[in-house]
């Protein structure tokens, strides 16, 4: 009897032991749903959102204060993964917030007087140039963000659409006309 | 005879291939002018380097190769750059690409050129000369052949030459094989060599007897010992590379593997002979053959000269007034041309000219009835009827787990599909959509990455301030102390004034500074006061007057303090 109660106690004891010493060990930095919600975000780092970057927007869905569908770089699509990820609803666009086509910035370089206002702003380092010298964008970088056209005191950056070329061109949903019954 | 495998499914399309093989090839007629796209090739798209209005001679570098995986483009013929823009393409996008407009002269004035023999010259070297000549996969994929004969990771034992040319109506390996076998072999001997490969497996479809013949005659007659020419049976698609291994070698060729990983490479017909060209006679990629075939009275393959208007290229085969569009390739996998004057590329190896009798509008699709009929002529071995579901429902993680990419686009399925579903768009819909995904998701972590370092410079700049402002403090700090030290040194060392302290010295400094300024002030006479009319003079006297009183007044209010 005694024997067998001093048996259980010692299971008990050194399983204790393995599980408190493994949550030590082993403990998981950081939070990693915010690193999942970050992984869905596009990087823009646009603030459209509200919150300073992707990072920051992740932070705060993941803790629950705010909704997933402040984030029209990512589309529908990325409302679906985020619902899918958090196990929420989908909730369509807000008003005005719906996605734009993809776009990349362009600074005219006739007008740009060298401030380099816009080098700060670019959350990518996708602006190149210097004090008092002429700047441009290198658009395989530019996330398409709008950051840099507020701070330019000339006006002389402008948001280029991506046209459709042979390169991006992709295959369309297949739809078929519908014919009149003769 | 060596045992031959079959591989899962395919079909039997009525082949319409007599009417085109009839006649020998023929060489095209000079076009008016031709419009030779930059782009003919798998990878990135070569850099124009003529300038408009210049005179180039034929095969006369007008397109330099840009990356590892580009390919050169030559001038077709002697003659005068007209333009270089954007220009309709054979593409499915029908979207323009970049062309250069070359109006021929009619003098067909070569550049300077000649062969070598292979034999004398490194690997390294015949691969730079496949580059600079521009060839590239003949068999509609258009890989330059360059990158694709080059084996250091992979042993590679078997060179499969493809010349099943499985698709209805296109016939020009067949022909070329038929008048040119001679070159082809040499040319797939020097490919042998430089994949080091053991033997060379001919595949042609046994609806070629002709073909045949001539091939095995060439290997008896130059005495290839590596090669063999088999037989192999007519099935949509055996032309397709994976499902000619898989036949010739029974080598299944698995999902996501190369086949260079299995120990096999394979090329066109057409690679090899224009390699043979190119190699041995320095002549570049300038011209295919064309089958021109279709609603037309005098089906033939041509010569054609790279960049020919199709239009221009059909009237000479006798289109029929009823003819309303242009396909590119077969009618399984090829392009609907946007415009009769696309021009032909590397990749055209047939012109169908299409009439609403010869392929009647398709029938409207109705639903899926889960035949699986699809999925008994798939040559990938794939569930079609699965596939479609899942990319009609942008299911596209789903269409990936049962192996979308493994897709060939051979359009067997659609072929068999008692519903006349378009199969294969939704398959190429679903890939483009995943390609798109996966180039969006490589964005955003390479933005993701920037960003991150953005702010740790920022940070790190910061930091860096801080610790500069900190040493800065320090040394002012030091340098006072240092001060400090040296004044109570000086003031010890000077016994004058033992109570001095460097308060008081900063008063006394001040103080005379003051008695300087007063001093300076009462000796400067103010200028411009010579001619004054006494009206200025008394002016002036008034404001001094105001000027002591409130002077006065000022020390009057001061002094009580100073008590």
């Amino acid at each position: 009897m005694i024997s067998a109660l001093l048996v259980m106690i010692g299971i008990a004891a050194f399983l204790g032991t393995v599980l408190g010493f493994s949550a030590i060990r082993f403990k998981v930095q950081g939070n990693p749903l915010v690193d999942k919600i970050d992984a869905v975000l596009p990087q823009t780092q646009c603030g459209q959102c509200g919150y300073p970057g992707c990072k920051p927007y992740a932070e705060a869905i993941a803790k629950g204060e705010a909704e997933i569908n402040l984030c029209p770089p990512g589309g529908e699509d990325g409302i679906h993964k985020l619902a899918d990820l958090l196990g929420k609803e989908f909730v369509p666009f807000g008003e005005g917030a719906a996605p734009k086509g993809k776009s990349v910035a362009f600074i005219d370089e006739n007008t740009c007087i060298g401030c380099t206002l816009c080098i700060q702003a670019c959350p990518v380092d996708a602006i190149v140039g210097a004090a008092k010298q002429m700047h441009t964008i290198i658009a395989s970088e530019c996330t398409g963000c709008e950051l840099c056209l507020a701070p330019c005191p000339v006006d002389c950056i402008s948001m280029l659409p991506i046209a459709e070329d042979i390169t991006n061109w992709k295959w369309r949903y297949p739809v078929f006309p519908i014919r009149n019954a003769a | 005879m060596k045992a031959i495998f079959r591989f899962h499914g395919g079909i039997h399309p009525p082949t319409h291939k007599a009417a085109s093989t009839r006649t020998p090839i023929t060489p095209a007629a000079l076009p008016s002018k031709l419009v030779i796209p930059l782009h003919q090739h798998v990878g990135i798209r070569a850099k124009a380097v003529v300038q408009v209005g210049e005179r180039v001679l034929k095969g006369q570098v007008i397109g330099r190769p840009e990356g590892r995986l580009s390919s050169t483009v030559h001038a077709s013929t002697s003659g005068t750059v007209s333009a270089i823009d954007m220009q309709l393409v054979a593409h499915h996008s029908g979207l323009p690409d970049l062309c250069v407009t070359l109006i021929p002269d009619g003098k067909d004035e070569w550049i300077e050129h000649g062969g070598v023999d292979y034999k004398q010259i490194s690997h390294t070297e015949v691969r730079h000369l496949l580059r600079q000549a521009g060839v590239v996969g003949l068999g509609g994929a258009v890989f330059p052949s360059d990158v694709k004969a080059y084996s250091n990771k992979h042993k590679i034992k078997t060179m499969v030459l493809n010349g099943a040319e499985c698709e209805p109506y296109i016939t020009c390996d067949d022909m070329l094989m038929r008048e040119r076998a001679h070159d082809i072999l040499r040319g797939a001997e020097v490919l042998r060599e430089l994949l080091y490969a053991e033997e060379v497996l001919v595949g042609i479809e046994d609806n070629k007897p002709e073909a045949i013949a001539a091939m095995r005659q060439a290997v008896i007659d130059d005495q290839h010992e590596h090669m063999r020419v088999i037989s192999v049976p007519t099935v949509y698609p055996s032309g397709g590379a994976k499902q000619l291994i898989r036949i010739l070698t029974g080598i299944e060729v698995a999902a996501g593997v190369r086949s260079p990983e299995m120990g096999v490479q394979c090329f066109n017909v057409a690679t090899a002979y224009s390699a043979w060209r190119a190699i041995r006679h320095g002549e570049p990629l300038l011209s295919r053959i064309v089958t021109v075939t279709g609603n037309v009275d005098d089906a033939r393959n041509f010569e054609v000269l790279l960049g020919t208007p199709v239009d221009e290229l059909v009237t000479q085969a006798g289109r029929r007034p009823d003819t309303d569009r242009h396909i590119m390739g077969g009618p399984m996998m090829g392009v609907q041309l946007p415009a009769a004057t696309v021009g032909v590329a590397k990749a055209t190896n047939c012109i169908i000219a299409s009439s609403p009798a010869l392929f009647p509008p398709p029938q409207p699709a109705l639903p899926c009835i889960r035949c699986t009929r699809c999925a008994e002529v798939c040559p990938a071995e794939l569930q079609p009827q699965d596939l479609y579901w899942f990319a009609k429902s942008n299911n596209f993680g789903k269409a990936q787990e049962f192996h979308l990419f493994d897709c060939i686009e051979c359009g067997a399925c659609a072929y068999v599909c008692p519903s006349h579903i378009p199969l294969v768009s939704y398959y190429r819909y679903a890939k483009s959509e995943i390609w798109e995904r996966e180039q969006e998701s490589q964005a955003a972590e390479l933005a993701r990455e920037r960003h991150e370092y953005r702010q740790y410079r920022i940070e790190r700049e910061k930091q860096e301030k801080a610790e500069k402002l900190a040493q800065k403090e320090k040394a002012a700090a030091a340098a006072k102390a240092a001060a400090a030290a040296a004044a109570e040194k000086a003031r010890l060392d000077t016994p004058s004034d033992p109570d001095a302290d460097p308060d008081d010295t900063m008063q006394l400094r001040i103080e005379a500074a003051l008695a300087r300024a007063k001093e300076q002030a009462a000796t400067t006479q103010p200028k411009n006061t010579d001619t004054l009319t006494p009206q200025q003079q008394a002016e002036i006297n008034e404001i001094d007057a105001r000027r002591a009183r409130i002077h006065a007044s000022a020390h009057h209010d001061a002094e009580p303090k100073n008590e």
